[in-house]
């Protein structure tokens, strides 16, 4: 299957430090792959550079075909992203923020499609009723994070990129993610997340990537086998 | 990702050297002829301003002129180049000295002639604007960020601040006008304005040439030097960053 | 394009008809301005009626460097931009719609502050045909260079003090061009006004080109 996401020696700063040290990355189509590694390792910039938010100085990049040096925008549209912030509008209520979201995602001339999702998705992630016509700025941060859940879940994304999806979450929330995730991966969505969830994302997680210094450092196939031989690009 | 010239550092080069000289020695001459010229009827002494004067603006017009043209090269991907961004960013320095010496000589001359520092005339606001405009482009290349994102910032305000002159220039112009006619229309053959002058206004013309050219490279220089440590630094950060994985490997 | 600055304009104008900043706080302050010309330049020597034009179009100025800090304000809070980047908006239709958010934001403030101008300078109305064309240009003139020069200093941490330094010079055209049109239109000098609005008709053409242009070259980067 065609790679979802293919980085060679990819180097990426942030300001001028070099957040991606020469990375490699593959990433097949329809997988969840589970970025792990202490703080500091170049996680969250492997998802920013995937996202197209991050200029990548040196290296080969590219996201479902589209090469992200030369055009992230086509990049941008076809990815998701749950990040440390929710991408929210503070007046706007859940419901506005989301159909902004959706609006902006439907393909040009296309109707309504997006529209209808809209309700069932807020509902499912308890922000129907009242809740949602609430402005954001006045719900409660794990409630926040729900909305930017649902923002994602509308955009109906091939490449869904989530830093920490876990965090800020209850059990349920947690447990609704997962589930969420596994339906997107179902319609064919790719899957890279970020996590320190131990149990939990490793079984969310076909394969584990160990980052440390900006690069890969360890690759297991499978989250059950013995740790493979270290490697060092 | 980091040039093979690396190990080179940019260097004064000869014709630097000679572009120097040439500078210095046209400048003098400008000055000493300038100031042996004769007193005119209707200005007197000031007249001879006309050495300095014309030649500053056009130096300063001149430097924003290649600030333009190098920022629509960087803007433009086919000819995207880092050295288009360093040519713009020391043009537009040199040329923001440039027009403020305009505006204070074109003051000191005012004074005298028209009985003000200072009018609402259509080139003066312009040249005075076009000064607030360069010194926001310098304020805004002053902001650390990213090289690209800096370099494509700037290279939209230098474009946007080109094109606003003439805008300015007509605004002001219908609005009121006072300046004498442009110093080179009166290089016509029906000119009274004496040879000797004439002469000396074009010595000058080519001694702040010369000058803006000797400062653009030198600048030029410095900027390289800025980058080329940078990305010195930007190796060693990578060096570094690649160790932390070793370190870990090596537990 | 057009759906994405649709999109685009329908949510800021949403979120400031939510937050009322611009109602709560940028009206006033044109108001206040309009005030403290009164202070400042005698109102019974006649000064004020005369320079009415100017210092209205002054009031304006002020006031959209506010409306446009405020637009790309909006954008930085959760996200600081990456937020509107991620959507993958047409970078056009994104300049488009904060321009026409902009304009409708300060056509409304336009109004009020006439009306400020009437009350508190005693200016008598006239030439409306005249007063219109000339605001609507020049408002669109502002929007779209104020747009440009609100994503050039997006982002940077500076930008609060930055914007203006940058903005108000390329302004400078706008604010003398349409105190001249009005200056005819209310009678207090006599000068073909149309030209002016001709003027400000190119000022505009020209930005709203950059902006649909470089609007993207802005966007893209990190």
């Amino acid at each position: 299957m065609a790679p979802a996401v293919q980085l060679r020696s990819v180097v990426a700063l942030v300001g001028r430090f070099p957040a991606l040290a020469g990375i490699d990355l593959d990433v097949a189509e329809g997988e969840v792959v589970l970025l792990r590694g202490p703080n500091g390792a170049g996680k969250t910039s492997v998802l920013r550079a995937c996202a197209g938010l991050l200029a990548i100085v040196s290296g080969e990049a590219s996201v479902l075909g589209h090469d992200l040096r030369r055009d992230r925008r086509s990049v941008r549209r076809l990815v998701g992203m749950l990040g440390h912030a929710g991408f929210l509008y503070d007046d706007l209520t859940a419901d506005e923020n989301v159909r902004f979201v959706a609006g902006a995602s439907e393909p040009a001339g296309a109707h309504g499609g997006a529209d209808a999702r809209i309700g069932p998705v807020l509902a499912r992630m308890g922000l129907g009723g009242r809740l949602g016509d609430v402005p954001v700025a006045r719900l409660s941060a794990g409630q926040r994070r729900r909305v930017s859940i649902a923002a994602l879940v509308v955009r109906r994304s091939r490449l869904w990129l989530l830093d920490e999806p876990h965090a800020g979450l209850d059990a349920e929330g947690r447990e609704l993610l997962d589930e969420l995730v596994r339906e997107a991966v179902g319609t064919g969505a790719t899957v890279l997340f970020t996590s320190h969830e131990g149990d939990r994302a490793t079984a969310l997680a076909d394969r584990t990537v160990s980052m440390i210094g900006g690069q890969v450092q360890v690759r297991t196939s499978s989250p059950d086998e013995p740790r493979a031989a270290v490697h060092v690009a | 990702m980091t040039a093979p010239a690396h190990d080179r550092l940019p260097a004064r080069s000869q014709a630097s050297f000679i572009l120097g000289a040439a500078a210095l020695l046209a400048l003098v001459s400008t000055i000493v002829l300038g100031l042996g010229l004769p007193p005119t009827l209707e200005q007197g002494p000031y007249a001879r301003l006309i050495a300095i004067h014309p030649p500053l603006a056009w130096a300063a017009y001149l430097a924003f002129g290649v600030t333009a043209i190098t920022s629509v090269l960087y803007l433009w991907s086919r000819t995207r180049r880092r050295v288009w961004d360093r040519v713009a960013a020391s043009s537009a320095e040199v040329g923001v000295v440039f027009t403020a010496l305009t505006l204070v000589t074109g003051s000191i001359w005012g004074r005298p002639t028209w009985g003000v520092w200072w009018t609402w005339d259509a080139r003066l606001t312009s040249t005075a604007l076009l000064l607030a405009l360069f010194l926001g482009y310098l304020a805004l290349r002053g902001v650390q960020t990213d090289v690209h994102t800096r370099a494509k910032r700037s290279a939209i305000a230098a474009l946007v601040a080109v094109v606003d002159v003439p805008v300015v220039h007509f605004s002001v112009e219908w609005w009121r006008t006072l300046h004498q006619g442009r110093s080179l229309a009166q290089l016509t053959p029906q000119s009274d304005l004496d040879g000797s002058y004439v002469a000396v206004m074009l010595l000058g013309f080519m001694a702040m040439t010369l000058v803006y050219g000797w400062l653009l490279i030198e600048r030029y220089r410095v900027e390289a030097l800025e980058e080329h440590f940078e990305d010195q630094g930007l190796d060693r950060a990578l060096e570094e960053r690649r160790a932390e994985a070793e370190a870990v490997v090596a537990r | 394009m057009w759906r994405d600055a649709a999109l685009v304009a329908g949510k800021d104008l949403r979120i400031e008809a939510r937050s009322r900043v611009a109602t709560n706080q940028v009206a006033p302050f044109a108001v206040l301005v309009l005030v403290l010309f009164g202070f400042a330049l005698d109102p019974d020597r006649g000064i004020l009626s005369r320079a009415s034009a100017g210092l209205f179009w002054v009031a304006v100025l002020f006031s959209a460097l506010l409306a446009v800090q405020r637009s790309f304000a909006i954008e930085a809070v959760d996200g600081g931009g990456d937020g509107l980047r991620l959507l993958g908006l047409d970078p056009a239709g994104i300049f488009m719609g904060k321009a026409a958010a902009v304009f409708v934001e300060l056509a409304a403030l336009e109004l009020l502050l006439t009306l400020g101008v009437v009350v508190l300078y005693g200016v008598d109305l006239g030439g409306a045909a005249l007063m219109v064309a000339t605001a609507a240009v020049a408002t669109l003139g502002l929007a779209a260079a104020g747009t440009v020069y609100g994503a050039l200093s997006a982002g940077l941490r500076v930008r609060e003090t930055l914007l203006p330094l940058l903005l108000l010079p390329v302004l400078a055209p706008v604010l003398l061009s349409a105190t001249r049109a009005w200056e005819v239109a209310l009678g207090t000098s006599v000068d073909d006004g149309w030209r002016w609005v001709q003027l400000l008709g190119v000022f505009a053409v020209v930005y709203v080109t950059f902006g649909l242009v470089g609007f993207g070259a802005l966007m893209e980067e990190s």
